[in-house]
């Protein structure tokens, strides 16, 4: 079956929570043993009313503050697709979960509260969407319950936002504006009758056109290695299988290939999956291949087709969302890991910060902050095969792991 | 002659790679954690979860054996039928099984059995299990822990550092961006590992199905001696199960749905005697997985609490 992966992003109390709540309560997705969970322990806080973010709150401390902290990953199924969706806080400190959750996400819910309108977490909700290239992005106008269900609401902030959708830089982003009460399910499986002036999908009637391809779309094809296989087994006593996930394309036996950053080359004997020989493997699936001739191939090197090559470069420039409480310095090491390559790097320049607000005003600093974004150019100890983030969301991106404490400390987008 | 043969042989092999997102991430992972790690260990219990984890590491490293060896923590209140499946899988397979028993843990004075009619010996798992760990200097425990089962589980990560105590910070956690997973480690730390996160139940009984994969049989209804408390349906068969004079034992037609410890598992009545049945009522059950589970009975954050002392 198809799997849809979306992240939620909104402020706090813009009720992503109750949102998501509500669409496991309308699709039926809510067992009953903790549908009674939910009922017993709203009563104890004493709502007269279901409060459905319990469904989703998972930690102690969120339970007791009413918000949410970490990435929550909540499941459920229709007839036609599988969900995941990632539930990402909306607190300002936590821009880093937002990131993460949609760093894997084909699509994004961006909650907007109708009293408040567009506020700056939108414009950095939406910002983050962009730089990650998230395909498609709804825009929940929710709580229409608390203004009457106005269309003249709904419109305004329609036009707020299609000002941001300007600024932006992935045209091919596809938008979408609901006007939705998660609280009293308007609009989020079924249509409101509170509001006839709207006339396109529910929330719910939307994810399910959506294409559940996986975020890693369709480009040049990428194979990096992640191990070799080398059975010690009689009827396989030569065999030496390149195992790994295959990104951006389709690789089939016969491709003539090339091996980075080593510029070997051969050909596809064999592609494995399990115990079956195929002659193409789709892009995403995890299978082992063998080549024609008997060359050099380790953890880290990357085959791909050799009409199709990427770079292979020792600098680059990327854009980097910073997600430790310890600053990101120039000519500080860390460790650079791509997929299934990892290699020492220094950061030579910071570039100054990006406001996440569009406005194109960035700062002028030598350094990077917890939750701040900014350009930055890093040396690497070894060539890396790497495209940017707009060809390819596999090679072209990154995390900088502190070689001190081990701790992922950002995320890169290589320009 | 020959030469038609082999001609055959390729037209029949003439086919296209479809990918299973699932499967293919599980398998992403199995071969990282390989690749990122020295000595890796798979917690297997006998239960479909850690089944199907046996299955996909042997597609992740064929033609080669799984390269890792399987660790079962026994409570010694293990089903017997889970028992005698682990010892013929592993046989099949070839692969190294290491079994820690908590009864060692208890008559070492490390833990205490819990008293009372609630008795389990689920939570003094942890101990032999972080022990065992410590033992042979595994640093990666993979374990077939979903994020659909439970709302502490929900916020897991794939690649789950734990301190030397074994313990899981919970709001201290490394954030998981696309697929570059980050499994370095110091020394005395080790990482568990849930390749099947973002499986539900339904995901891991349909792949059972597909696959063809054998389960222990007590999955599937049988008879069996039970009797009723707090609502749910338990094992009567044994007596691991501190059963007080007024509940009545029954014969009924049950299964298990999870198979945990004896002295923590529900039975669910059902009819379902086929893999296909099991299957069409997961779809249609109304009660989560682990509803039926009478450890996360005990608190509403009894799984967080579990997991920051080092619990799986």
């Amino acid at each position: 079956m198809d799997v849809l992966k979306i992240a939620t992003a909104g402020s706090v109390d813009d009720g992503k929570s109750t949102l998501i709540g509500r669409i496991l309560y309308d699709t039926k997705s809510l067992t009953t043993d903790k549908l009674e969970a939910i009922e017993t322990r709203s009563k104890a806080n004493g709502f007269d009313y279901l409060d459905f973010s319990l469904a989703t709150d998972g930690l102690v401390a969120e339970r007791e503050q009413g918000i949410t902290i970490d990435v929550a990953h909540i499941y459920f199924s229709t007839k036609t697709k599988s969900y995941i969706i990632a539930d990402t806080p909306g607190h300002i400190e936590y821009t880093r979960n937002m990131v993460t959750g949609a760093s894997t996400s084909q699509a994004s819910i961006i909650l907007v509260d109708a009293r408040k309108g567009v506020i700056e977490q939108t414009y950095r909700h939406f910002f983050i969407n962009n730089l990650l290239r998230v395909k498609d992005v709804i825009v929940a106008v929710n709580k229409m319950d608390l203004v009457d269900f106005s269309q003249e609401k709904y419109e305004a902030i329609k036009a707020d936002f299609e000002r941001l959708i300007e600024k932006s830089d992935y045209k091919e982003q596809n938008i979408t504006f609901i006007p939705v009460s998660a609280l009293q399910g308007d609009n989020v499986v079924g249509k409101s009758e509170k509001t006839p002036w709207y006339k396109g999908q529910t929330l719910l009637e939307h994810l399910e056109e959506l294409d559940a391809q996986d975020v890693y779309e369709k480009s040049e094809a990428r194979f990096p290695v992640q191990t070799v296989i080398r059975p010690k087994k009689d009827e396989f006593h030569d065999f030496r299988g390149y195992a790994g996930k295959l990104y951006g394309g389709n690789l089939s036996v016969g491709d003539e290939v090339t091996v980075l950053p080593s510029l070997t080359t051969s050909k596809v004997k064999e592609i494995f999956f399990f115990d079956k020989k195929f002659d193409t493997a789709g892009r995403g699936s995890s299978c082992t291949i063998t080549l024609e001739d008997d060359v050099n191939v380790s953890r880290g090197d990357m085959i791909v087709k050799s009409t199709e090559k990427p770079r292979v470069e020792k600098q680059l420039t990327a854009t980097i969302c910073w997600m430790d409480g310890k600053d990101l310095n120039p000519g500080t090491n860390y460790f650079i890991q791509s997929g299934s390559s990892r290699v020492l790097a220094k950061v030579k320049s910071v570039n100054g910060t990006i406001t996440t607000d569009f406005s194109g005003e960035d700062t002028v600093k030598s350094s990077l902050s917890l939750n701040e974004i900014g350009k930055v150019q890093i040396q690497l100890s070894k060539p890396l095969a790497i495209d940017s983030y707009s060809k390819n969301k596999a090679s072209g991106s990154f995390i900088l792991i502190d070689s001190q404490t081990n701790n992922t400390s950002g995320v890169g987008f290589i320009e | 002659m020959e030469v038609i043969e082999q001609i055959k042989e390729q037209v029949v092999d003439a086919k296209v790679l479809k990918v299973n997102p699932l499967e293919s991430e599980a398998i992403y992972i199995f071969r990282e954690v390989v690749a990122q790690f020295e000595k890796p260990v798979l917690l297997f219990s006998g239960g479909k979860d850690s089944i199907t984890l046996v299955r996909l590491a042997q597609k992740a490293f064929y033609p080669g054996k799984i390269p890792f060896p399987l660790l079962h923590i026994d409570t010694g209140h293990n089903f017997p039928e889970t028992i005698e499946f682990r010892d013929r899988l592993v046989k099949e397979l070839g692969v190294e099984l290491i079994v820690r028993n908590v009864q060692d843990s208890i008559d070492q004075g490390k833990v205490i059995e819990e008293k009372g009619k609630y008795a389990s010996r689920n939570s003094l798992q942890t101990t032999t299990l972080l022990d065992a760990l410590e033992e042979f200097k595994f640093d990666a425990a993979i374990g077939g822990a979903r994020r659909d089962e439970e709302k502490a589980r929900a916020k897991e990560r794939i690649f789950s550092v734990r301190d030397d105590f074994g313990q899981w910070d919970e709001k201290n956690q490394r954030p998981e961006l696309f697929d570059h997973l980050n499994g370095k480690i110091d020394l005395g730390q080790n990482v568990r590992v849930f390749p099947i996160s973002n499986w539900t139940e339904l995901d891991v009984w349909s792949y059972i199905q597909k696959e063809e994969i054998e389960i222990p049989s007590i999955y599937f209804a049988h008879k069996r001696k039970t009797f009723i408390r707090d609502g749910m349906i338990w094992s009567a068969e044994d007596d691991v199960v501190h059963r007080e004079d007024d509940e009545l034992v029954e014969e009924r037609l049950v299964r298990f749905r999870t198979v945990g410890d004896m002295s923590c598992t529900a039975a669910v009545l059902s009819a379902a005697i086929t893999i296909d049945k099991v299957v069409a009522e997961i779809r249609e059950s109304t009660i989560s997985e682990r509803g039926a589970r009478i450890d996360d009975k005990r608190s509403e954050a009894a799984m967080e609490k579990r997991k920051q002392q080092g619990y799986f």
